[in-house]
């Protein structure tokens, strides 16, 4: 039996007047994915989870959740929907526990099962303390909690996070992050964010956008070596630094080159450059015919870092 | 209905957890108790509320309502609530008349809590009730009018205070446009003057419940209801 795909996204296409906010996004997630939207700022993120939470429809294409299109059938769509958008909004004038109640009834909870679940999910956001707090007196990282917990309460197939690790205490996104962890595997999970590590320790794959298009999609891991099949290499040298980058950078197949100097006539080098074994070899091969000192020279793999900054800055020749 | 009716739960609690419910309830009721003592402080007075309908109709009722109803979506807009609220599996008007019920109650029983006043007029006199009973229903269906026209105007805009404007205007637009009928003559003045709130109300005052004054204002409040649910739903197409 195969796993049944849960979010499913085909075509989008957002206008905001004449301005493009998505074009041609099409993704799926399967039951159980935890799903990484990685991007800039305005990227075209929101723009895609407010389609995807049936807020707003695409100007065209197509999305679905469990099966539901988000415009046809947007209110079974959005009964399977946990939305957590990225401001947190919350009624500020509220308690907690009136607030999770509101949410419940909202989201077609009976009477009994909703207290059963806020209780639920006061424990697993760690929200005892302030269960009878407005939530106007919560600081913004308790305030995250309330948000991870309504979004979680009606016990949803689907959960959509904006950024939900923005704007709060180191400790909490630790947290958040093992929080978000556990709750995949039952559900589908498609979170958003600027920070690339978070996207390699929670997500089993990430969907890279940049300027409402998708740049790339892939497990972290195999979005790291397939990068245009480049690899980064070091080396350290002794030689003239100038002449030196200009011998490296006229090898075939180096892209970039960049620099620092060590002092004492060494200078350390790190190269990006096509992959494979040969492009040592020429690199080796072009330093020591120069009749310079060769004192290092490794490979080390990209982060996912800089294959987001590659992938998403506009290269310059 | 159920989700109208937790909309409407949730407005309310949060009308009395912030000091918003107390502050309008005090102002119109001690407003009212003036426009009472007013009409009955007078030479040869009337045992009757007419006079205290007529100034709350004219006076409290194009500001009490924009206050109440302000908050209502541009609140929700600012914060950002309007988001989640949406993307629940609730429909638009749902939301919508979820708000409605929850301010109409409000404002509804704040007039109804002026009916002290009637109680007083019969400790003290023999009232007649007929109009007092045609005239609080008149002042119930004025109620219902100028919050539809405030939920509207709150739905338009992220920011309150351009809600309460927007509405204090269109409120006091259609309470004196009967005045300018004169200038205009013919249709257009008949027009106008049966646009006017003001000129609605006048038969409910004096005990006569005519059913084009009913009609005119179960039309009027649904017409801005209407526009609010469409001013809601415009996200999807803007």
């Amino acid at each position: 039996m195969s796993t049944p795909v849960m979010i499913e996204a085909s075509h989008l296409t957002k206008y905001y007047g004449d301005f493009p906010a998505i074009t041609d996004v099409s993704f799926s997630a399967q039951k159980g994915e935890i799903l990484g939207f990685l991007g800039p700022n305005a990227a075209g993120k929101t723009t895609t989870m407010r389609i995807l939470t049936g807020f707003m429809p695409p100007s065209s294409g197509a999305a679905s959740i469990a099966g539901y299109d988000v415009v046809t059938e947007s209110l079974e769509a959005r009964r399977h929907v946990g939305y957590l958008p990225e401001t947190v909004p919350l009624y500020t004038d509220m308690m907690v526990k009136d607030y999770l109640h509101f949410m419940g009834t909202i989201r077609g909870m009976e009477g009994k099962a909703i207290q059963r679940r806020i209780s639920d999910v006061i424990q697993i956001c760690r929200l005892e303390e302030y269960y009878k707090a407005h939530i106007a007196k919560l600081s913004k990282g308790f305030r995250q909690r309330v948000g991870v917990a309504q979004a979680i309460l009606h016990e949803p197939e689907v959960l959509v996070l904006d950024e939900p690790t923005v704007g709060i205490d180191p400790i909490q996104v630790v947290e958040t992050r093992q929080l978000i962890k556990s709750l995949g595997g039952e559900r589908t999970i498609i979170l958003s964010t600027h920070i690339l590590p978070e996207v390699s320790m929670i997500c089993q794959r990430v969907i890279i956008i940049h300027e409402g298009e998708i740049v790339a999609m892939d497990t972290p891991q195999a979005l790291a070596e397939r990068l245009q099949g480049a690899e980064r290499i070091q080396l350290e040298v002794a030689g003239p630094m100038g002449q030196v980058v200009r011998t490296l950078r006229a090898i075939p197949g180096v892209q970039d080159v960049t620099f620092t100097d060590l002092g004492d006539r060494r200078s350390a080098y790190s190269v990006i450059s096509r992959r494979g074994d040969e492009m040592r070899a020429n690199l080796a091969k072009a330093v020591v015919e120069q009749g310079w000192g060769l004192l290092r020279l490794e490979t080390v793999s990209m982060s996912l870092e800089e294959i987001f900054l590659r992938l998403t800055t506009t290269e310059e020749a | 209905m159920r989700n109208i009716l937790s909309i409407a739960y949730k407005e309310l609690v949060i009308y009395f957890t912030s000091p918003m419910a107390y502050v309008v309830a005090g102002v119109f009721l001690a407003l009212t108790g003036v426009f009472f003592i007013d009409s009955v402080d007078q030479p040869f007075a009337l045992a009757s509320v007419r006079g205290l309908l007529r100034n709350t109709a004219f006076f409290l009722m194009p500001l009490i309502p924009p206050i109440m109803t302000m908050r209502l979506f541009a609140e929700e807009q600012k914060l950002g609530t309007l988001e989640l609220l949406l993307t629940a599996p609730v429909r638009d008007y749902e939301v919508v008349m979820g708000k409605f019920m929850a301010s109409f109650a409000i404002l509804a029983t704040m007039v109804l809590v002026s009916l002290f006043y009637v109680v007083v007029l019969i400790f003290y006199s023999d009232p007649d009730l007929g109009p007092v009973l045609s005239g609080y229903l008149g002042m119930l269906l004025y109620s219902s009018t100028t919050l539809a026209v405030g939920l509207m105007a709150s739905s338009l805009t992220g920011n309150q205070i351009v809600a309460a404007t927007v509405s204090f205007g269109i409120i006091l637009l259609f309470s004196v446009v009967g005045n300018v009928s004169a200038v205009v003559g013919g249709a257009a003045a008949t027009v106008l003057e049966n646009l006017s709130l003001i000129s609605h109300f006048e038969g409910f005052a004096q005990g006569v419940i005519d059913t084009s004054d009913v009609i005119y204002y179960v039309v009027m409040s649904a017409v801005f209801l209407f526009l609010t649910i469409r001013a809601v739903e415009s996200r999807r197409w803007r």
